[in-house]
Formats: C-alpha cells, structure tokens, sequence
C-alpha cells in the first residue's frame, strides 16, 4: 500500500505538490495563531479598561499596539530600509537560493519520452496545479468545469476587495473581526483548491476512477456506475413516473437552480435583517447579490459533489445544448 | 606593513574620479547614508527609505511577495541560458532537452533550477496572496493593489502552463492536450461548447484552434506556446510588476493598523 503512495507522491513533478500541502498547512496554522493570538491579547485588554482598572505595562490600547511588543513601544514607528529590511531580504534570498540549489542538484526534471498522439497515457492529467480543474469534469461539463468556472474564480478573486466592505482588520491578523470572509477563504482556497489538487493527484487512476491512496491502479476495473438526472431521481424518490418526461426534466431543472440562487439570497437576508441589519446596508442591495451569486456558485461544487457521490445524480437540468 | 599599503590602495580608489563617479557616499553608519543606500541605488530605489517597523518583521509579510519576485527573476536568468540551446519545433524540441542531459554544461542544474523554480513559483504565489488575505491588506486603498495581484496570478499559472510544453515529450504533450481541450467548451466560442455549433464554430476555427495555431497539438503549438512563454507573457509580467511594486508604495508601503 505504502509502495503505491511512494511511487505516486516521489514522481519528481509531483515533488511540489507535497511541498504545497505542507507549506500551505504550515502558514495556514501560522496565520490562523497569529490572528487568535491579537484577537486575544485585545479583547483581556478591552475587558480590563471596560472594569475601568488602570492601564496595565504594556497594555493594548489601540490595534497598532499588538503590532509591537512592550519592548519596542516607544520606539519610533518608522525605521530605515538600509539596513533593517534590505538585511532581511538578502537572508531570505540566501535561504530560497539555497532550498533550490539542494533540490535542483539531486532531483531531476521529468523528461519522458518523445510525444506521440497516438500513445495516450491513462490516466492523462494537466499540470498540477489545474489538477482542481480537471477534477471538476467528474461533476460539470467541460464548459462549466473548464471555462465558467474558472472565469468566476478570477473575477471573484478580483472584485474582493470591492466586496468586502467591512473596515475592520485592515493591515493585521485577526479573525474575530472578519470571519464570514476568513472562512470563505479557506474555503475556497483550502477545501475546494487545494484538497481537489491533492485528490486529483493521488486518487485520480486510469480512466481518472477514483481510488483511495495507496490502492493499486487496475487499469482493468469497471466501476458499475448508473446516474441519472435529477428528474428522474425526483421521480424514483416521490414515485411520480411522470417527472421523467423531457419537459417536466426541463422545467424542474430550470425551476431547482433559479430556486437555489433566489434562495440562497433571499434566505441570507431575511435572517440578516433580523440579526444584523448594519452589514446589510453597508452592502447594498447590488453588493449583496453579487457576494451570494459568487458565494452561491462555489458552493455549487460541493453540493454537485454530494448529489453525484451519494445520490448518483448527473445532471440538474438538460438541455438541447447543454447540460448543468 | 601590508595592511598599511592596502589602506593606501584604498584610499587612492576611494578618492579616484572613477569610484567617485559610480559611488557617491560613504560608509560611516549615518542616517544621511542609510538613506543614500536605498535612494542612491536604482534596484534598491524600489524601497522607500523608511518603512515602518512591524513591517520588516517575518511574521507580517513572511517575506512572500519577495521570494515570488526573487524566483521570477531567477527563472528569467535560467530561462535565458535555456534559450540558447533550444528550438521551438517539432524535430529539435526534444533533442534539446536531451542535448541539455549530456552535453551542455551544467544543462541537467540548469534545466532543474528552471522546473523547481517555476513549481515553487506557484507555490508562494498562493501564499503571498493568503498572507495578503489574513492581514487585510487588500483593504482600502490597496484594492487596485489586489486585482494587479490577480492578474500577476494568472499571468503566473499561465507562464507555467505554457512551458510545460515545450519539452514536447508525453507529460506536456498530454496535459496541454487535457488543458486545452476544455478551450473546445468554451461557450459560443468552442465548437463543442453551448451554442458554439449554431454560432458556426468548427474545429477549424474556435478558440481552441486560435490559442494552437491548428486543430491538434503540433509544430504551431509549440511555436505559439514558445513565444508566449518567452516573450509575450514575460513582459506582460513585468509591466504588472513595475505597477504591483509602484502602488505598494503609493498604497503607503506595506500595510499595517492606521
Ligand atoms: C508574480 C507575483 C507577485 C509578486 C512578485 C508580488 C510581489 C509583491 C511584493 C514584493 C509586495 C510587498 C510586500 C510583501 O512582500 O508582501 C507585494 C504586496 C502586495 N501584493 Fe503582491 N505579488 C505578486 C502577486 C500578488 C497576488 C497574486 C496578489 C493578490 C491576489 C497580490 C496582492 C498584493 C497586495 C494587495 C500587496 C500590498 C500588501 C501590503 O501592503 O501589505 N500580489 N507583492
């Protein structure tokens, strides 16, 4: 079993995605320490001067305060470049010089044989990196997997900042005062990217079937697999024959994904109304739909995930020219 | 006595009009000079001469937009000599990299430190961009900032993707067939994709044929992927960079509590 993981995890290009997941657990866990630990050291600080018992040595008035232990309060704020930063860049450069040097010496680039298109490798997978893409086609068609979505993953990236109107936890950690944005990140990032890479890497074999790390790749297994459309699995469950016909297929899936976003939106903001009312105004009517349409859409993949793998369910709707 | 000398040998280079013309400070510890280092020097010039104080510390930045920058500077220098042995086309694309395992000198490090960089390239790139996230740092006014990132992002990705086939052995032919594949499903504009056969796309004149220069993964691939990958999104990079540098330092330099 180990000697499967080996092979696949050893495979010199898939040396950096090891690499990643380790990286991006060792900032993850960092980020998320150095966020608990402000939000900590302010709120004993807060509740002191809320008793109204004297300023304690070293005792965070103000958010700029946890940027700087008591032993540089006091200090001037701004120091010169020369030598202070342009002395930590120069390490720095050193130790990623170096890392490289020790990977680049021993550890060789794949090279394999001369392209030929008539030999198919199975399975064939894209750079790493896209690894989470092409993983996607298992739920989506290609163009939702492969264009749509990847299309609304950069803008969705872009228009953060535009989304965000929150002025808190600017230029610190901290995650009390952001954490619906915080944890949407990690989401997407972490669950949805990252996990996705790693699975499609390796648990990914021929014929990209799924199996657990460390399971021999049969090239030869036939996984009996029927899926149906969602219609039909709404007619299997309510035993209603009829929702099988095209038309009732047609308008159940139109009518199930423009539910899922009215829903998805309108939900969120009646019980914001109730509980929060500021956030909502901060946004904006036009604001909140679009952060529910993004949020909405990537939570799509999950729930696609969900319906394939346990209810066996392929499409949401079809169409003459495409299928969701 | 020879210490002496050296002295003297110094003091006359020190004071010769051709150190003089390239070198205008000393190297006493002034603040006057500490400032001169950084406005004096055109790469250095990229700083301001004062930054603020947590934000040389490690655990603020982790130091990530540097190592991007610095690894894209090295991919730049290895990419070069690269350049020198290899030809975009079918006949010598392969050989080259043969040629790059038993002739060239140090061509096997040389091809290597390329690869590595490039992965681990991607790699901080993420975590600048998480780093940015945890702090906030894409709040006003940095919000231009950010999106410049997310081009530089791409940009990044794509750079990676395009010389994953230059090699023209099977890893890189495959998964450029796997990536652009999916260019077929574009909507309206691939062939295969929604309404792309009622708009008139073909294989022979969709997207997909555009970013290929043909139907299939061949010879025009390969020059179009080189001159994307070794010109055309280079210096698109940099133009992103001089501008991601400049507004970090117009946004205030990095950022921090107001
Ligand atoms: C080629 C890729 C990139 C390079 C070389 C680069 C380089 C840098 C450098 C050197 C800094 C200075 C502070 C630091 O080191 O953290 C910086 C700041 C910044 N970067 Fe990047 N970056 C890249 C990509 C990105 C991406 C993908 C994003 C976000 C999506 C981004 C957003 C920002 C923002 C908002 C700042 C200002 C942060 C602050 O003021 O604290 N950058 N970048």
């Amino acid at each position: 079993m180990w000697h499967n993981i080996w092979k696949i995890a050893s495979k010199p290009d898939n040396i950096p995605i090891v690499g990643m997941l380790f990286l991006v657990m060792f900032f993850g866990v960092l980020s998320f320490y150095l966020a608990l630990k402000n939000d900590r050291i302010r709120a004993a600080a807060a509740s002191r001067r809320k008793e109204g018992q004297p300023k304690a040595k070293g005792d965070v008035v103000d958010v700029i305060d946890i940027m700087y232990p008591e032993s540089e309060q006091g200090l001037p704020k701004k120091i010169s470049c020369w030598p202070h930063l342009v002395k930590l860049e120069f390490i720095c450069a050193i130790a990623v010089m170096a890392l490289l040097m020790f990977w680049s010496v021993p550890i060789d680039a794949p090279l394999e044989e001369p392209s030929s298109p008539a030999l198919t490798p199975n399975p064939s997978k894209a750079p790493w990196y896209f690894l989470g893409l092409q993983d996607m086609l298992v739920y989506f068609d290609p163009w939702i997997a492969g264009v749509v979505l990847p299309t609304f993953i950069i803008l969705g990236l872009m228009v953060i900042p535009y989304m965000d109107v929150n002025p808190k936890g600017s230029g610190y950690y901290t995650f009390r005062e952001r954490k619906f944005a915080i944890l949407t990140y990690w989401f997407g990032f972490f669950v949805l990217w990252v996990i996705e890479i790693v699975i499609g890497t390796f648990c990914r074999g021929p014929g990209w079937m799924f199996f657990w790390p460390g399971q021999e790749w049969d090239p030869h297994r036939v996984v009996a697999e029927v899926n149906i459309n969602f219609n039909e699995f709404l007619a299997n469950a309510t035993g209603m024959a009829g929702l099988k016909s095209a038309t009732a297929g047609l308008v159940i899936g139109i009518g199930t994904i423009l539910g899922y976003y009215v829903l998805g939106m309108a939900l969120p903001y009646l019980w914001l109304m109730r509980r929060n009312p500021v956030i909502l105004e901060q946004l904006g009517f036009i604001r909140f739909n679009i952060v529910g349409f993004l949020f909405w859409t990537m939570m799509a993949l999950p729930i696609k995930i969900v319906l394939r793998l346990i209810f066996h369910v392929k499409y949401i709707l079809v169409t003459p020219w495409f299928n969701i | 006595m020879v210490t002496e000398q050296l002295e003297k040998v110094k003091e006359y280079v020190k004071e010769s009009r051709v150190y003089k013309s390239m070198f205008r400070r000393g190297f006493e510890d002034t603040p006057r000079n500490r400032v001169l280092a950084i406005m004096g020097n055109v790469f250095l010039h990229l700083h301001p001469s004062h930054v603020k104080r947590h934000s040389v510390k490690l655990t603020h930045t982790w130091c990530m937009g540097g190592i991007t920058f610095l690894l894209f500077l090295v991919l730049c220098f290895t990419g070069v000599f690269l350049c020198f042995y290899y030809h975009p086309d079918k006949i010598n694309a392969y050989r080259d990299m043969k040629y790059f395992e038993y002739d060239v000198p140090f061509g096997v490090v040389l091809r290597n430190m390329h690869r590595w960089a490039a992965h681990l390239m991607v790699i901080t790139v993420w975590l600048h961009m998480t780093r940015v996230f945890m702090t906030g740092a894409y709040k006003p006014p940095r919000e231009f900032n950010w999106v410049v990132g997310v081009v530089l992002l791409v940009l990044t990705l794509l750079l990676s993707f395009t010389g994953y086939l230059l090699p023209d052995d099977q890893l890189g032919f495959w998964a450029v067939t796997v990536g652009t594949n999916m260019a077929r499903a574009t909507p309206l504009l691939g062939h295969e994709g929604p309404f792309g056969e009622q708009i008139g796309a073909t294989a022979y004149n969709d997207i997909r044929f555009a970013l290929l220069g043909g139907s299939v993964v061949g010879g025009n691939a390969l020059l179009r992927a080189y001159i994307w990958h070794c010109v055309a999104m280079p210096v698109t990079a940099i133009i992103f960079l001089a501008v991601h540098f400049w507004r970090t330092r117009k946004d205030g330099g990095t950022s921090g509590p107001l």
